[in-house]
């Protein structure tokens, strides 16, 4: 085992054990972000980008600007008309799965930190099992199986039989779970596996280090490559997300969709989903914090991860409300949860373990799937096939 | 007069409009499929639900030829396996080829496209390739076995319409299998257009899909494709390119 990661660790140099590729997609997307300045857009720069017909990185950049702002009903309106063009009236519908919430890192904002003492736990085969029974038996068939970051108590292995199980039940199998070498990822697509989404949190790596005080995840660039390791495994698909609010949201917000834009021109097959958590801002914390995530600004993100890539799947977390929820899937949005409960063990109602986090929505599988088609969609069980 | 049959791999059809299943609610496939008129249907296989929930194969009505398509296939070998298994789960032998494996334009891999048409229909299957149009990747389309041959007229979901008008004209005149027009078409005009020119029948899914009233729009689509058969088989008259034309400026003076 390597040796201990802590805070006086160079969060930016690779440990022995873990796999450094060849890639120069990081340098390419630091670089970007760091020259991106937000303040200088204008007016005019936003109408550009809205009239143009492929929108490029500097139109990204306008979009994601607070010139943009008060252009939003337009922008959402753009975003809605890329997204009918290529997902129709479709909204796929997922459910995560926790199967242990064991972790090693210490991300100070996180409520499964190793810090924490919260309940520990981790479902055997039996159990997951039992709780993908239940959870096929609300009709959906895409799962996506989450672990707290330990490779020591959700070893690759364990992982991977729970994608076996999985298989059994549903046509998609996503995961998110700590960064692993490309063989690791290769050794879960045959096991079943085919999505991988792993959150940067952020893309500033001097904040990152302040963030990230022990465990494996502090070592930035590790981290930043896990989409590209998992495409050189097999994986099909992968998702990027910052956890907008922890640092300056346009900048992390420009850096992942860039990070995305890059790999997808690497991998031109690779599939490209987007996810949006983002840090509740605190009332009246406005003069405090200017940059804070309101839902306008949320939904600025959201429509420009749209616009930018308009052939992306964009999750819409249940940590928002029903309100953003079923408006947002009406304009950018793909792929919505439901039934969602983040306990260990929690679907079949015998929770072992803690919460990461609190929902906001709680609707299950039938309420969310009626709610989308009083709003004139389709609710999409699979759009996928494993071959 | 000689009934103006649409022939793919032996079978025979009335309509020259395949309509998509994708992209739109399952209550209005009946009522688009009635409005269009249309008796071939394409159907993903990948979207098919095999569980409780509502099940597209459910919504389509009887007599209409389903048409599954491959898509989800990056390469030759899993366009195979996807058709191999809409055949046992009874989707028929016709299949329509997509092999894609760029995830932004979604446009097709012709050679991969080839590859897997020479060995599903060695197998009996009745194999329409989605293509981009290419006049040489079409010859081997039709040397490997292909019922149809089906060139984009534009990217998928784009509405652009026949942005490859040229190359779509050299395939309809040079190729002798039916030439369908997929992918691109945004409005019931430009499925016109495909058909004056030629075309043996059309594809559309999202601009129905996306259409305000989606059976009037697959109505719309059904006039257009009718209007412009009659059109093509009627002959199209002389374009004049400009100004109007004297009626011998070199040769009167022959009669002179």
């Amino acid at each position: 085992m390597s040796k201990r990661i802590d805070k006086n660790t160079n969060h930016m140099q690779y440990t022995e054990d873990m796999e450094a590729i060849d890639s120069d997609i990081m340098d390419q997307v630091i670089a970007e972000m760091e020259a991106y300045d937000a303040a200088k857009y204008t007016a005019a720069d936003v109408k550009r980008a809205l009239d143009a017909e492929t929108c490029s990185p500097e139109d990204f950049k306008a979009l994601l600007s607070p010139a943009a702002l008060p252009f939003l009903e337009e922008i959402a309106q753009k975003a809605q008309k890329e997204t009918r063009k290529h997902f129709g009236n479709s909204v796929m519908m997922f459910t995560p799965l926790y199967i242990a919430n064991y972790c090693e890192n210490y991300c100070i904002y996180c409520g499964f930190n190793c810090n924490n003492k919260i309940k520990r736990a981790k479902l055997n085969t039996e159990e997951i099992e039992k709780e993908m029974r239940t959870i096929a038996e609300t009709g959906l068939e895409e799962i996506l199986i989450l672990t707290g970051e330990s490779p020591n108590m959700s070893s690759v292995e364990y992982i991977g039989e729970a994608c076996k199980i999985a298989r059994k039940y549903f046509k998609v199998v996503g995961l998110e779970v700590y960064p692993m070498d490309s063989k690791d990822y290769a050794y879960l697509h045959e096991c079943g596996a085919d999505f991988v989404t792993v959150f940067q949190e952020t893309y500033n790596s001097e904040k990152y280090k302040t963030l990230h005080l022990g465990g494996r995840k502090r070592i930035f660039p590790y981290r930043f490559n896990a989409q590209e390791r998992a495409v050189m495994g097999g994986i099909r698909g992968v998702g990027f997300a910052a956890l907008l609010g922890l640092d300056d949201f346009r900048k992390d917000a420009l850096a992942t969709g860039m990070h995305a834009y890059l790999l997808q021109r690497k991998y031109p097959h690779a599939e490209i989903a987007f996810s949006c958590p983002r840090l509740r801002p605190i009332i009246n914390n406005d003069k405090i914090n200017p940059k804070d995530v309101h839902e306008p600004q949320l939904l600025q993100v959201i429509c420009a991860y749209r616009i930018f890539m308009p052939f992306a799947s964009i999750t819409i977390s249940s940590r928002e409300c029903a309100r953003f929820r079923d408006n947002i899937i009406q304009i950018a949005a793909t792929k919505i949860s439901a039934g969602v409960n983040v306990g260990i063990g929690g679907h079949t109602g015998e929770e072992k373990g803690d919460e990461q986090f609190e929902i906001d929505d709680a609707r299950n599988v039938e309420e969310i799937y009626q709610m989308i088609e009083e709003k004139g969609m389709q609710p999409v069980m699979t759009d996928y096939i494993y071959v | 007069m000689k009934q103006d049959k649409l022939v793919i791999g032996g079978h025979e059809f009335d309509s020259r409009f395949i309509l998509g299943s994708g992209k739109y609610s399952l209550d209005l496939i009946n009522a688009a499929v009635q409005n269009a008129g249309a008796q071939i249907i394409t159907l993903a296989l990948r979207r098919t639900n095999t569980g409780d929930t509502a099940n597209i194969l459910d919504y389509i009505p009887e007599g209409v030829t389903l048409l599954p398509n491959t898509s989800g296939a990056r390469n030759a070998e899993e366009a195979v396996r996807i058709a191999r298994l809409a055949r046992e789960v009874g989707c028929g032998d016709f299949v329509k080829i997509e092999v894609i494996h760029d995830s932004k334009y979604l446009l097709p891999d012709n050679y991969e496209t080839i590859k897997a048409t020479e060995i599903l229909a060695k197998e009996g299957f009745v194999v329409m390739p989605y293509m981009y149009p290419d006049l040489n990747a079409a010859r081997d389309l039709v040397n490997a076995g292909a019922a149809s041959i089906m060139p984009l007229g534009a990217p998928i979901g784009s509405n652009k319409g026949i942005c490859t008008k040229d190359f779509i004209q050299i395939l309809i005149d040079e190729i002798d299998l039916p030439i369908i027009v997929d992918a691109g078409i945004g409005k019931p005009s430009q499925a016109c257009e495909a058909m004056e020119m030629g075309a043996a029948a059309v594809m559309a899914n999202t601009a129905i899909a996306t259409a305000g009233d989606i059976p009037a729009m697959a109505e719309a689509f059904k006039k257009a494709i009718e209007a412009g058969r009659s059109a093509y088989l009627a002959g199209l008259g002389r374009v004049i390119e400009k100004g109007g034309s004297a009626s011998s400026p070199l040769t009167g003076f022959l009669k002179d």
